[in-house]
């Protein structure tokens, strides 16, 4: 029972295993293969699984019903999508950058991959806790940009550069407030660190011990993170009615698929950040005083709760993407240079008064 | 200031709209049983379809076989891609006992239809109107082409 509430007992017995079986080196070694296959393996369960989520909550949210006939109630049928993608030809222009074109889409989703490295998924599970893991994560995050622009310039399309060269200004924007109101998590927490500040939550969570400007710099990072995602409402990277595809238009079979799950895992990372940031991560949800309550939620694994709060923001982000109309290239800008980016500087410097006068609980 | 008081303005007036519209789907996310779309091959044998639903061309006939178009051709002249196509016979009137024409074949092209109910509001008499039926598709472009008085039918009496 304890393995489910602290994964640091699985964790420490597995290197102990390997410790007196073969050389400390060895063991890293080892370590870092089942670290990189656990984090494939989730990959690729994300994204089927998202796959699947965001046609349902779209179908609903359009009062449809989405995919029902494969399998019950349609819940095979992302499998099949991506047999069928597997089958289709990997077929690259005549005219592209033959390296550029097929190094791409690995960029792009090994960057999404290297994202996962300091989230903390439960109690002691954490790939790799780094002192500026916040710090980390926006870093790592821009360079996906890199890959879609090597993309949009190797496929010599107009239409995958046009959608390439707006998602590198849209990222380059967008990174802005999202970093800023990541700022001002930070200021509350003390720390870069995650695991600090999910720690710093064990009373309760940033959202409401940070009283109104960290329901500020939540409403921002929720708006940047989507805008970084390169989802609708600020698809413009993509733009499916003016751009047919943007960054992608050429590409077919894996490489398409990869790009894909690119965005889907991109989707999983922000809200991970945004649920670990804001609402606590995988700690429960306490209410100062009500020790009875806070009980029964300690029983609730912590895995559980870290997975619950990303779903619940990855269905928050859909269900602004089956809502809202797309925007145009100079609303976008707009929005982040006029609006988000003066909003979260103000609420930052009201985020630093509040911590040094303590006001925050 | 003022520019500031508009600003801060147009913040909360965007922040209500978009609140507006995701209640919206937020309603339509936690409703899904009033979904208005049918599952159409599954409920063939209860699938209701809209009063003006336009299936295809039919004239209906009463059971003495009769039918009420007089072979004006309004419905040819209405019809703006020549589906329809009317062929005469003479007969003799009972009553007069005068030679006239009647209707040999009414001629309705279903592969050239487009279902603009054109004909149908052109019809002096209500002799044709649309059917409900829309399982059109067939192996053979031939069966497309269809009669639609039955042979053997007559004018109904009183129509003209």
């Amino acid at each position: 029972m304890k393995y489910i509430y602290d994964f640091s007992f699985l964790t420490s017995k597995i290197h102990n295993w390997f410790l007196a079986h073969c050389s400390s080196g060895w063991t890293i070694l080892w370590e870092m293969v089942i670290v990189g296959l656990c984090a494939i393996t989730l990959f690729v369960v994300l994204g089927l699984i998202f796959v699947y989520m965001e046609r349902k909550v779209a179908a609903f949210m359009q009062f449809r019903l989405g995919p029902n006939r494969v399998g019950p109630k349609g819940t095979l049928q992302a499998v099949a999508d991506t047999v069928k993608l597997l089958m289709k030809e990997g077929f690259t222009p005549q005219a592209a950058d033959m390296f550029l074109f097929n190094l791409a889409p690995f960029i792009v989703l090994s960057v999404s991959m290297l994202a996962l490295a300091p989230l903390p998924f439960a109690k002691g599970l954490q790939i790799y806790d780094i002192n500026i893991g916040v710090f980390y994560i926006s870093a790592v995050s821009s360079i996906s940009v890199i890959g879609i622009l090597i993309a949009g310039w190797a496929s010599n399309n107009k239409y995958s550069l046009l959608g390439a060269m707006r998602s590198g200004a849209q990222i380059v924007s967008y990174e802005l407030s999202a970093g800023l109101s990541v700022i001002a998590i930070v200021a509350f927490a003390g720390s870069m660190s995650l695991s600090d500040i999910v720690e710093s939550q064990r009373t309760g969570w940033w959202i409401f011990k940070g009283h109104i400007p960290a329901v500020i710099a939540f409403v921002i990072f929720i708006i940047a993170g989507t805008a970084e995602l390169n989802r609708a409402p600020f698809d413009m990277a993509e733009a499916e009615s003016e751009l047919t595809g943007g960054f992608h238009t050429e590409y077919t079979g894996m490489r398409f698929a990869m790009f894909f799950l690119a965005e889907y895992v991109n989707m999983f990372v922000v809200c991970a950040i945004g649920a670990t940031l804001f609402l606590g991560g995988w700690m429960p949800l306490h209410f100062g005083n009500l020790s009875g309550f806070n009980h029964i939620m300690d029983y609730v694994p912590p895995f559980v709760w870290f997975f619950g709060k990303t779903f619940f923001l990855v269905w928050v982000i859909m269900w602004f993407r089956w809502t809202f109309p797309r925007l145009r290239i100079d609303q976008l800008l707009t929005l982040e240079w006029k609006y988000l980016m003066p909003i979260s500087l103000v609420n930052m410097i009201i985020v630093a008064f509040v911590v040094i006068m303590k006001w925050h609980f | 200031m003022k520019f500031l008081i508009e600003y801060i303005g147009t913040i909360f007036k965007s922040l209500g709209s978009l609140w507006n519209g995701m209640r919206l789907t937020l309603y339509y996310f936690f409703h899904p049983k009033e979904i208005h779309t049918q599952q159409y091959p599954d409920n063939r044998d209860t699938l209701t379809l809209g009063e003006r639903f336009r299936g295809e061309v039919v004239m209906p006939h009463d059971e003495n076989n009769e039918h009420k178009c007089t072979g004006c051709t309004s419905c040819e002249l209405a019809c703006p891609n020549g589906t329809i196509k009317i062929l005469y016979k003479n007969v003799v009137d009972e009553t007069t006992g005068k030679k006239k024409k009647a209707i040999d074949e009414f001629v309705y092209h279903l592969g050239m239809c487009t279902f603009c109910n054109l004909c149908i509001i052109a019809c002096p008499t209500d002799a044709i109107k649309m059917s409900h039926d829309f399982e059109h598709s067939t192996f053979d472009r031939k069966s497309l082409t269809k009669i639609l008085n039955k042979p053997g039918s007559k004018l109904m009496k009183g129509v003209e």
